[in-house]
Formats: structure tokens, sequence, C-alpha cells
């Protein structure tokens, strides 16, 4: 089909949300992606590119796709200057294997990578982040230079391999967290760090049973815990509640990492035992502990089959939890939520995903009721569940600035075919 | 329409000294901090709500009229430069802070509050706004929204994009729209940010407030040669430490510090090495005691006991620009990134650009990110030495593009090096990038002939044209 380039015909374990490409196509290069959106431009296919796979049921459905478009070919590190503390890597590379590069000289990409087997380009569409993100940013805040290739094979770069750097408009801010409908995530270039010296891990269970619990005679917030970590000068690098049964305790765990991490684990120990001691009134299902090893399941989702996110103030962390825990009330299904804070307090939710589209219409409705409330805003959206699950429910809730966004869907993609209708508002 | 027909509605809209049009008075607003770029403003008005600003912006995309913003007009790339055929938003009359949420980190001001008063405002509640550009007393925060501002400390702590939460916009057809990184969909905010203008004007910016660290450590370390204090960083990044801060200063630009401030530099220095550690204090202090094993190769290093003493070892550095002033009539402000480890090579090709034009180069950089601010110095009363300053300049820009490196760090793009676009983009790069002005202002109303050399017409779709072109078929054009 086209010249050069590897092309299969796609089986249903190619399918998108539930869609099957008619076909699989497999570039080795920036110009053959260019060579492929071409060929697809002149014959009207709708294009989804794909890296890891690990995030390809998120969003809705695709109003079409012709052509998966598999990274996997372009999948090297192409240029680790380490004395400048900049990578660039092409988007196939998985973050696990960049990881291992960059480590052989001391150095990481300080990103947490939710779901094993991600890539480089599909960590960046889906702008996935974990709790380290409370120290480093997000993907978007250490992208420093990308190369994009647009539905009609226009190949383009911004920004490029220096940190500071305000020549021009920023096109990687822009495709991060695009999900694949404004083109072809190529190439990547990061800002990098020194591998910390030392990690510690600090963390205490609490009982939740009190939380939103007006007729407890006990403080009912894990709020001033969350604060008062947040605001330490030990200056953790992540802070996360982890609440994997809403009948059960749950853990608030903070990392610190670099130089003295063991006095300043001690530091922020002392915070979970006063803040701790109480809201838990003296009752410790676990009393805080400091150690080298990360806790089980550390920066990764509570589950992704039918996945939903919550982002809100990061003082409202027990309207949040009280808001999960009805909605689990009245919807019958099991709920995990685990949060972690940054600049918002990003709570995700996983459900089963076999759970019903009513019962999901309702979980979802009841969380926006209970936060989503103007000014300043809260949002809850869905980011991962199949088709049949989420029909009844708008998946992004409302979105600030959605005209400006279909006018640059337009400008990008006036034919609509990148990933077509996977993002919000139908984009 | 002309601005005669615009003004009295402008009258309409605004109170009646927030419309300015006195020539003298308008003069004020020529230029901003790059000043050899100038245009009188056809008129100037002074909103104090969004609202009113939105509305302006409407009479103007009636009118068909181009309008910039500006904020303290502080910016060195003439990106504030007005049109004197357009109307001149000057957003020094919002300057409340809306909201300081401590519990939250934030704080919510409007554009044209001074970047220092947020910090101010918190600092006593243990915070602070961490971006720090030089001009941090009397620039705005809009500006800074704009431009994407940096400074010393964004080497650990990022720049203006890092720190902005959310922005209340009025887009450049008029309409408020709130940017909010909580909410879903794309990252308008991301390309908002150092957009110089041109995609519309900040009215209300969420920014975060940062813990103020627990210890701060500031060393001044001199050295024989640039060389040397260049390994020095090297050593302290391969170290694995981040330090807040690592700037340095060549001998002339020490010498012209001197004569301004009078810092106090050990004399004889061919460089000075300025780094900041802060942090938790087991850890800054971990990190001090590595430091002083790197830096034992300086002939004098100085350790700040104190706030005053640090202030004393930064004033030198922060006075740098406008110092030499003491030892030269005129001089150009550089502003070019190349790789870190690029440094040593790119100052010996300045230094033969120097020497070959018989122009005076003070470098003064920030070391750890490779950012070089170099002074380029001459006299204006001699003929001919402005071009050959002139071409110095430009050619360390070109020195900055072979290196892999930016145009710009943290000055922007502006009118002032638009020209140089091209040559640190491709067509195709600076095409696509205008796909999101179209996007957002496809009349070219706001700030423009800025940043772009060519602004691209927005109706056009790039790439294979299919069927005959509209123009071709109306008999308007050929193609051959």
């Amino acid at each position: 089909m086209i010249e050069g380039v590897t092309v299969r015909q796609a089986g249903p374990d190619d399918a998108v949300a539930g869609v099957q490409p008619k076909w699989v196509a497999l570039p080795e290069s920036v110009e053959e992606i260019a060579a492929v959106m071409r060929a697809c431009a002149e014959r009207d296919l709708a294009v989804v590119p794909v890296g890891g796979g690990t995030k390809l049921h998120w969003g809705r459905r695709p109003d079409r796709c012709d052509v998966l478009l598999d990274l996997c070919c372009l999948n090297e590190v192409v240029e680790h200057a380490a004395g400048d503390l900049v990578v660039r890597v092409q988007a196939g590379a998985t973050m696990e294997a960049l990881a291992a590069t960059l480590a052989a000289k001391g150095q990481e990409l300080a990103l947490d990578v939710p779901l094993e087997g991600a890539t480089v380009g599909g960590t960046l569409a889906t702008a996935t982040a974990g709790p380290r993100s409370f120290r480093y940013g997000t993907p978007r805040d250490l992208l420093i230079g990308v190369t994009v290739v647009l539905a009609d094979g226009t190949v383009a770069r911004s920004g490029g391999k220096v940190v500071k750097n305000v020549a021009g408009y920023d096109l990687g801010k822009l495709f991060t967290g695009s999900y694949g409908t404004l083109g072809v995530i190529a190439e990547a270039t990061f800002r990098l760090h020194p591998l910390p010296a030392d990690r510690r891990w600090v963390s205490t269970s609490l009982p939740a049973a009190v939380i939103g619990d007006s007729s407890s005679e006990l403080p009912l917030s894990p709020v001033p815990l969350l604060r008062a970590l947040a605001a330490s000068q030990a200056e953790p690098s992540a802070i996360t509640l982890d609440w994997p049964d809403m009948q059960a305790p749950f853990t608030v765990c903070a990392l610190v990492e670099g130089a003295a991490a063991a006095e300043r684990a001690e530091e922020l120990r002392a915070v979970l035992a006063e803040e701790g001691g109480r809201l838990g009134g003296g009752e410790w299902p676990t009393k805080p502990v400091a150690g080298a090893e990360a806790p089980d399941g550390w920066a990764r989702l509570p589950g992704d089959e039918l996945l939903i996110e919550i982002r809100t103030l990061a003082t409202w962390a027990d309207m949040v939890m009280t808001a999960v825990r009805d909605a689990a009330h009245v919807t019958e299904l099991p709920a995990k939520a685990r949060m972690w804070l940054a600049d918002h307090l990003v709570t995700h939710v996983a459900l089963p995903g076999d759970a019903g589209p009513a019962a999901v219409a309702a979980f979802v409705s009841s969380l926006r009721a209970a936060v989503d409330s103007g000014e300043p805003r809260a949002t809850v959206r869905i980011l991962a569940a199949p088709e049949e699950a989420a029909r009844r429910v708008d998946r992004w809730g409302p979105v600030g600035g959605l005209s400006l966004m279909r006018r640059v869907k337009e400008q990008f993609d006036p034919g609509r075919r990148m990933s077509p209708g996977r993002f919000v508002g139908g984009i | 329409m002309t601005l005669a027909a615009l003004t009295p509605r402008l009258r309409e809209l605004l109170e009646p000294d927030a419309v300015i049009t006195d020539p003298v008075r308008l003069r004020t607003y020529e230029c901003d901090g790059l000043t050899y770029h100038r245009a009188t403003p056809g008129v100037v008005v002074l909103p104090e709500t969004a609202e009113q600003i939105a509305a302006i912006v409407r009479l103007c995309n009636e009118h068909g009229t181009p309008f910039v913003a500006r904020g303290s007009g502080t910016g060195l790339s003439g990106g504030a430069l007005p049109r004197t055929d357009g109307v001149l938003v000057v957003t020094s009359r919002m300057r409340r802070i809306l909201e300081i949420d401590i519990p939250n980190r934030r704080a919510v001001v409007e554009p044209g509050v001074t970047n220092l008063a947020i910090t101010e405002a918190v600092r006593a509640q243990g915070y602070y706004y961490a971006p720090d550009p030089s001009s941090q007393q009397v620039c705005s925060i809009g500006g800074n929204v704009a431009e994407n501002s940096g400074g010393a400390h964004c080497l650990k702590y990022g720049f203006t994009v890092n720190h902005v939460q959310a922005c209340e916009i009025v887009t450049p057809d008029g309409e408020i729209v709130r940017l909010d990184r909580v909410d879903a969909g794309y990252d308008l905010l991301g390309a908002f940010v150092g957009s110089e203008g041109t995609l519309g004007i900040a009215t209300k910016i969420t920014v975060r407030l940062s813990r103020t660290p627990e210890s701060v450590i500031t060393v001044l370390a001199a050295y024989d040669s640039i060389e040397e204090g260049g390994k020095a960083v090297s050593a302290i990044i391969g170290a694995g430490i981040v330090p807040a801060a690592i700037e340095m200063m060549d001998a002339l630009a020490i010498e012209a510090a001197e004569a301004a401030v009078a810092c106090r530099y050990p004399d004889n220095a061919g460089a000075v090495l300025i780094v900041e550690l802060d942090g938790p204090r087991a850890e800054v202090d971990r990190q001090f005691a590595q430091l002083k094993e790197i830096c034992s190769g300086a002939f004098e290093l100085r350790v700040a006991a104190d706030a005053i003493e640090r202030a004393a070892i930064w004033r030198g550095r922060k006075s740098a620009f406008a110092a030499v002033g003491r030892i030269s009539p005129a001089y150009i402000v550089q502003d070019g990134v190349v790789p870190r480890t690029s440094l040593p090579q790119v100052l010996a090709s300045i230094d033969r650009l120097s020497a070959e034009h018989g122009i005076r180069v003070a470098n003064v950089f920030h070391a750890g990110d490779g950012n070089l601010h170099p002074l380029v110095l001459f006299d204006d009363a001699e003929p001919g030495a402005g071009e050959r300053a002139e071409i110095v300049s430009g050619a360390i820009l070109d020195l900055c593009i072979e290196h892999g490196g930016s145009i710009t760090g943290e000055h922007g793009v502006g009118v002032d090096k638009s020209r140089y676009m091209p040559k640190m983009f491709s067509d195709d790069d600076l095409d696509t990038m205008q796909l999101v002005r179209c996007a957002f202002d496809p009349r070219g109303l706001s700030n423009p002939g800025k940043v772009f050399p060519t602004p691209r017409l927005c109706g056009e779709v790039p790439g294979v044209r299919r069927g005959v072109h509209p123009l071709v078929e109306a008999g308007k054009a050929e193609q051959f």
C-alpha cells in the first residue's frame, strides 16, 4: 500500500475500543510515518496511533479507524546527552527501556509510569503521571521538544534540546494529553534529573469509618494531615492516599528522595504520628513507619478496566472520599480509590469492568453532584470504560474552552482523520 | 475604519481618564525594555476589568483594528511594541491580588500585579512565588505569562508555565474563556503561556505558591578563567546536584558590576561562579559538603553567612545588565541558549568574534542551563560601531543555533528576533505553530507582527491542495 512501509491486515486483537481497523502500519522512521499519513490523506483513511497499547481502551470509541499506526518500531533512544541532562527518544520506546538507558548514567526521567509497558508516545498522548508530579510536574512539564507528524504528513518540530527555550509556540504542551487527535507524536526530548541517591517511604494506616461521619467526635478529615505533609520543609516528592476498600482503613504515604532522605523521612514520620494520631483518635491500624521499599502498588492505578479520575483542590480530600464512598454505597459497586497530591488532588477510582451502564451512570452522576460545584472547578472524567458500560454518561464532563479546542482540532486535522471522536466533545 | 472612529466608542466603555490620545502621553508607551524599537500607539486604554478588555477587543474586531497588550513594559524583545494603527491595552490598573489560598498553595491575581508582590503577600506565611526574573520588582505577572518568564532559579524550579494553574483570558475575538489545568481537553493553557500576547490577553491568573525552603546556602567561587569555572559547573551537575541557581560572570562583566555597584568580588578573577543550594537543611548540608570539594580549585570561596551577605553576592550579578553602561556608552543585551556542555566552545567562539570585529563582549550567564546573556558593548558615537555590534550579536545567535540551542531562553522573540525564527525552525514548523494562531486569532489582530516573520493566511489548509484554488476559479489568479 505504501512504498517501503510494512503494512499488515488487522485482526481482532488490533481493535481500538472495540473498533477493528483494516490495516496496521509499522513505520520505522519519522519519514515513514509521514509517508503513511500522506497515503492515508489521499485515501481519506482514519488513523489511530498506538504505542504499547496499554491505554488503547481509554477514551471514547473512535468514530472510525482504518489504520492503526503502530509505533513499536520507532523505539530508539536517539541521544542521551548526560552532561546536559537531556534525552531525545523515539515515541515507540517503552518508558522502562528508556529508564534503563538513563539509569546506566545515573539519571532518570522523573515521571511515574502507572501502567507497565507504556511507551513514551502513549505517556505523552494521554498525559499520564503519578504521585511524583508533586515535585517534578507532569509529562508536559518535563517535555522540552517534540517532533510530530500531522494528518497531511507534515513533519513539524517545536522546542528543542535545551531546557530553557521560549522561541515559538510550545506544540509539545498542545500534543501532550491530546489522545492522538491532533497528529502523531514521533519523537520527544525531555529534561532529566539525577537518580535520587536515596529514597524513603513513610506511611501509616488510618480508620476510614470516621471520614464524613458527622456523629463522630473525632476529627473528620484527612486534610490537615495531607496539608502538613505538603507544607513540610522535609520536601516530600510525593504524597498519596490509598483506599482499596471503602469498608477498611486507608493508608497515607509520603516519599522523600535525595540527599539525607532517612533524616527527612524521620521528620515526616513525626508529622504522620502527630496529625495521624489526631485523626485516628489513637486508633492505629498501622503506626507510622519509614522504609526503603515502595509500598505495594506504589504509583500504579487502582485498576484500569473501568477507571474514573477526579481532580479537585488539594483540600477537598475529605469531600472526595465521602463522595466516592456514597457513590459506591448507592450503586453497590465495589470501588477502589487512590489519590495523589500535586497542584490538584488527583483521585483515581477503579470499578469492576463488568459494571452495568445504569450503575456506572449513577456512580458518575453521584460523584459529579458531590464535587463539581462551579468555581473553583472540580472535574470528574471517565478515563477508561467499556463502550457498553459508559454509553449513558458523558465521559469528560463539562470542559472550559471547548469551542477553542474545536477550532484547534479543525486547524490541525480538518478532515477529522486523527483518532476521530475519541476526545472531549467528540473531537 | 480608522482609529478616529474607534476612539469615541472606547470612551463610552471606559472611565474618561482611561483612554489616552494625548500625543505626549502616548509617547511614554512607545517602547518596552527594548528601547531601540519604537512606535507611538494609536490609542492607549487602561481597563480595570476583564469585561472591559473583552469589550475593547470586540470593538477592535468590529473595526479590524490590531491591539497589543502591555503590562509593566519591561520586556526585552519588543513584545509589547505598540502599533501606530492600533490600540495598546495596558493592564497597570488591574493590580488586585484576588485570593490567597495557603491551604491549597495557590493565589489568584490580576495581570497587572507585579511578580514580587505575590511573594511579598505570602512570605510571612512561609511561601513564595518561584519564577524570579531580574525585573521582578516591577514586571507584571500578565507579562510573565505572555513571555513565559524564567529567572535565575528556574534551573531547579522551572518557568512561569510550570507555575500557572489557570488563566482567565480574553480571546482575540473578545470572548472571556477560562483555561484551567483541572479541566479535561487540550492543554491550551500550556500553549497560551509564552505566546507573547498573540493568542489573547490574560485577565486573571492562578499561580502555584511554593514553600520557602528551610535552608539556603549561597557560594561565590572565584576562578582564574572561564574554563576552570566551567569545569566546576560540569562537576556539580555530574555529582547529581541540582542547585537552585548556577550563575557565571566573566572578567569584563565583573569589572562593570564593580564600577556600578562596588560588589567587591575577588580581585583579578577571570570568572566568578555563584552557586545557590536550597531545600531541607539536612539535604543542603550534604550538598554543600560536596560543593566545597568540587570548588576546591577556586582561588577564593565565599559563603554567605546570612541574607545580607547573600544579597551582597547577588548584587553584582543582578546589576550586570545595567552595569555595563558604566564601561560602555551603548550595549546590546543578547539572550541565547546552548546545551550546557557546549558552553566552553561557544564562549571561545564569542571571544573570536569579539576580536575579529573589535567589539567587546561581557558574558553573564545562567551556567546551569546554558542560557547566555552576552552584553555586546560599543560606542554609538563611533561610525560603524553599532553595525559591527549588531553583526556580533547576530552571530552569537547563529552560534546558539549551530550548537543545537535556542535564539531565546527567556526574553522572547517579539519583534526583535522574529527574523531568526526561520534559522531555528523550518517553514513546516512555523506553519504548524501558526495553526494554533489561526485557531485563536484567525484575523491576526492580537499583537500582530510578533514572533513569526511571516503571518500565515488562516483560511488555507497546507499540504496537498485538492481541486482548483478558489482564486483561480474566480479568475483572480493563475496557477503555474
